[in-house]
């Protein structure tokens, strides 16, 4: 059948997956049932390993959910020790269940899905070739995207059941009391792990770092954890974030980021109090630099800023011009580092962040946003999973929490390199057009014909072009020409998820 | 033409002609001039694929209302006649000549280029031309230069080859290039066409650029070459009007349209007869009032 935004969805998923087809970008308020985890009591005199084997034997079994979070990005050691302990000892069926899966992670998933040892995945997204062996058909069943707030929503609601939870921290005494900003290996916010802590009936965590007890503060909780294996490294600190944040010189990013903040200046939103979400990204931070002297300028100050938070946020902390970061990851040391420092930067769970199926999120509350598009098209439907290939290479991320702000803006370059970004269809949904409010490129912006108030306000905007989404895609299609359609099989290789739990889009088998 | 001679010329944005990128993008930066370069910033082995590159680029891309401007090689390469050729069949706005020394190299180029209007059925005399000085012997003829052909538009300094010439090098107060800005000034300004000013190629100095173009936003340039679109809104910043010159501005305007109303050759303001010299600078305010988002449509102040 087709959904709401009249994406096909293959009847056999829907029935076999007991999966609904999205209608709405609105959650409205049902009833919502939480699940809890089973437990074993102790009183915690045996908590320290020294194998890691011997807990992941101890633990570990055929058929098993395990998670991970991806805090360390492309600096993580732990899922590789873990997964290779895993794959050695011969287990079967596993489902990976981690927060998102990051490059360095992809060679070690590749050899698991080919052994038989994980069988199903759910993830916020991935990339490179672990992403090109998903899109061209080397895992059976298809893998669950799933936005960060969805993940905490369905965990939450026993949707994804997670049987071990391997969590690399920085620190952690004896107990496993933990936090993620102190130590050589600080990623700062704990925010997606916090999930798996509570929920997952098994917690192990692993640290090169056990400090003396109580470890303060305590983002996971001794009552959370069953074991703490002592290894050698947990990370590389120089590959976790970002070292120092770069400002790019881009000039069509900067003149992009300077639209998106004119933008922003100029809505109705843009008063005392305000909240914002920026993300990372060179353009990003371009725009945190515009938004920065904007609120200088017209002595305007912010309630908090949300979401992964960088250095040029913290700035804006330390600065007085932002009262509260609501900090659910740290992009970079900067931001990381300054968490222990700050009392006004809270760390925030998933649940806290973004979850739908809860009683209010960060995000109901967050006024701009600022995301990004592979593609974007003329119903203002987003991509940011799927390449011009047709072939998985991206993340969910919060991008369809965060579209529920009441200002959302895309910013992306009309084209890139040879490549349209405005597009009649995306290849693939993954926020719905309903969520998008402006379209920001190089040329000119876009403002979604539904939000009329938005129209009136932002139409005027000196230098800013206002074009429709139509003449955007077209401007693109004149410059870079039509490309030839993709090729897909009919084979399903993994279900896009709305942050409701409902099917959005699929991604098929790519034909070579 | 005369249409073209007065436009605003703030920016001249340089973009070498063998990068894709930069050319696909050279239109999103509000460049009032954007210059394709065939000479120095393409090496020998790409001088074919630079030409086509933007050869396509003008007949395929919507630049807005920049004018295009290409730089071809000199006289003295073998390059220049393919370029011309393709230059004019694409419809290049002005070609730009380097290294002009005397009237008769642009002499020279304006034959070739009216036989390459005729050649692709293009009415003769629709391209543009203009000059860069790149040593003493331009300068010294910069006003035979400029008035060398109907198609000029502008003459340019090109300080880099022309400090050599002069056996120094650029400083930052620019007391080096003193003699030559204001020779090609006067050149320009008497034979009614632009005067560009050099490149500023140290990113980093935002501070000297400024200074720069300051000083030669005082002395009477028309605008400044330029090197990266970073530059373009730092010296639209020092052209921009002050709020009292563009009510002054206005306020001509309106006693221009009273006198015509009244059918009065006298026009007056507060009392005073305004006369032509402050009837052009008033037009020239309110060009550059609307250019940098001064003023609204109907020509009122915007208030920031």
């Amino acid at each position: 059948m087709k959904n709401s935004i009249n994406r096909e969805i293959p009847d056999e998923i829907l029935k076999e997956k007991n999966y609904q087809a999205y209608t709405t970008d609105d959650f409205g308020t049902p009833v919502i049932q939480k699940v809890a985890p089973k437990l074993r009591a102790t009183t915690g005199s045996e908590k320290v390993v020294d194998s890691l084997e011997d807990v992941v034997l101890k633990t570990v079994k055929n058929g098993m959910t395990i998670s991970f979070h991806h805090h360390f990005r492309e600096g993580d050691y732990v899922f590789d020790k873990v997964m290779r302990i895993i794959i050695d000892h011969g287990f079967k069926d596993l489902t990976l269940a981690p927060s998102s899966l990051t490059n360095v992670m992809n060679d070690i998933v590749v050899e698991a899905i080919e052994k038989g040892v994980v069988t199903n995945i759910t993830s916020s997204g991935m990339r490179g070739s672990l992403g090109d062996a998903v899109s061209h058909g080397a895992l059976k069943n298809p893998v669950i995207f799933r936005s960060h707030g969805n993940r905490a929503r369905a965990i939450e609601t026993g949707e994804i059941r997670i049987d071990v939870a391997f969590l690399g921290v920085p620190n952690s005494d004896a107990m496993g009391n933990a936090n993620g900003m102190d130590g050589e290996t600080a990623f700062g916010s704990l925010g997606y792990a916090l999930m798996d802590a509570q929920y997952a009936e098994t917690v192990v965590l692993v640290t090169d770092n056990i400090r003396p007890y109580p470890n303060t503060p305590a983002s996971i909780k001794q009552t959370q954890v069953d074991y703490v294996v002592k290894v050698d490294a947990v990370g590389n600190p120089d590959k976790i974030g970002s070292g120092a944040t770069r400002f790019t010189k881009d000039p069509k990013e900067l003149k992009i980021a300077k639209t998106v903040n004119d933008v922003i200046t100029h809505s109705e939103y843009f008063k005392d109090g305000f909240s914002f979400q920026t993300g990372s990204g060179g353009a990003a931070l371009a725009v945190t630099r515009f938004l920065r002297q904007s609120m200088i300028d017209n002595q305007i100050k912010a309630s908090f800023a949300l979401g992964g938070i960088t250095k040029p946020t913290v700035d804006l902390l330390e600065e007085g011009l932002v009262d509260r970061v609501m900090d659910v990851q740290d992009f970079d040391k900067g931001a990381a580092e300054s968490m222990h420092q700050n009392k006004n930067q809270q760390e925030i769970d998933a649940s806290w962040y973004a979850d739908p199926a809860n009683k209010g999120a960060m995000v109901d509350a967050l006024d701009v946003v600022i995301l990004s598009a592979l593609e974007i098209d003329t119903k203002f439907n987003v991509n940011v999973m799927t390449g011009s290939d047709g072939v998985i290479r991206g993340a969910i991320g919060g991008h369809q929490d965060a579209a529920t702000a009441k200002l959302t803006i895309i910013s992306a370059p009309l084209v890139r390199g040879r490549i349209a970004t405005v597009v009649p269809d995306v290849t693939t949904v993954v926020t719905p057009g309903d969520s998008i409010d402006v379209l920001v490129t190089e040329v000119g912006i876009a403002i979604n014909p539904k939000r009329k108030d938005l129209i009136a306000s932002l139409s005027k905007i000196p230098g800013v072009p206002v074009y429709t989404i139509e003449e955007l895609q077209k401007m693109a299609q004149e410059k870079v020409g039509t490309p030839k359609p993709l090729e897909f099989t009919d084979r399903v290789v993994a279900l896009i998820e709305y942050r409701d739990g409902s099917l959005i889009d699929v991604i098929k088998e790519v034909k070579d | 033409m005369k249409d073209q001679k007065e436009r605003l010329r703030r920016t001249m944005m340089f973009v070498p002609g063998n990068n894709p990128a930069m050319v696909k993008d050279a239109g999103i930066f509000g460049a009032d001039s954007i210059m394709f370069d065939l000479e120095d910033a393409v090496s020998i082995t790409e001088k074919d694929a630079a030409r086509y590159l933007v050869y396509e680029a003008l007949r395929t891309i919507d630049y807005g209302d920049s004018e295009l401007v290409v730089r071809i090689n000199g006289l003295d390469t073998p390059y220049y006649k393919n370029d011309i050729k393709a230059m004019v069949k694409a419809g290049v706005d002005v070609i730009r000549l380097p290294k002009v020394e005397s009237a008769d190299m642009m002499k020279k180029l304006e034959k070739l280029v009216a036989e390459a209007e005729k050649e692709f059925g293009i009415e003769v005399g629709t391209t543009n031309l203009m000059a860069a000085i790149e040593s003493a012997k331009g300068v010294i003829n910069a006003y035979e230069i400029a008035t060398s052909s109907d198609r000029m538009i502008g003459i340019a300094l090109s300080a880099e080859d022309y400090t050599t010439d002069m056996k120094t090098h650029r400083y930052s107060d620019g007391q080096e290039l003193l003699y030559a800005r204001n020779v090609i000034l006067h050149a320009a300004r008497a034979a009614g066409i632009a005067a560009f000013d050099t490149v500023f190629t140290n990113m980093d100095d935002e501070e000297g650029f400024y200074r720069e173009t300051e000083l030669i936003h005082q002395l009477g340039f028309d605008g400044k070459s330029l090197v990266n679109p970073r530059q373009i809104e730092m010296v639209n910043k020092v052209y921009e009007p002050t709020k009292k010159e563009i009510l002054n501005a206005q306020g001509v305007i309106a006693a221009i349209e009273e006198a015509k109303r009244r059918g009065s050759g006298v026009i007056s303001m507060n009392g005073q007869m305004v006369d032509r010299p402050v009837v052009l600078r008033a037009e020239r305010v309110m060009r550059l009032a609307a250019a940098a988002n001064l003023v609204d449509e109907e020509g009122n102040y915007i208030e920031k």
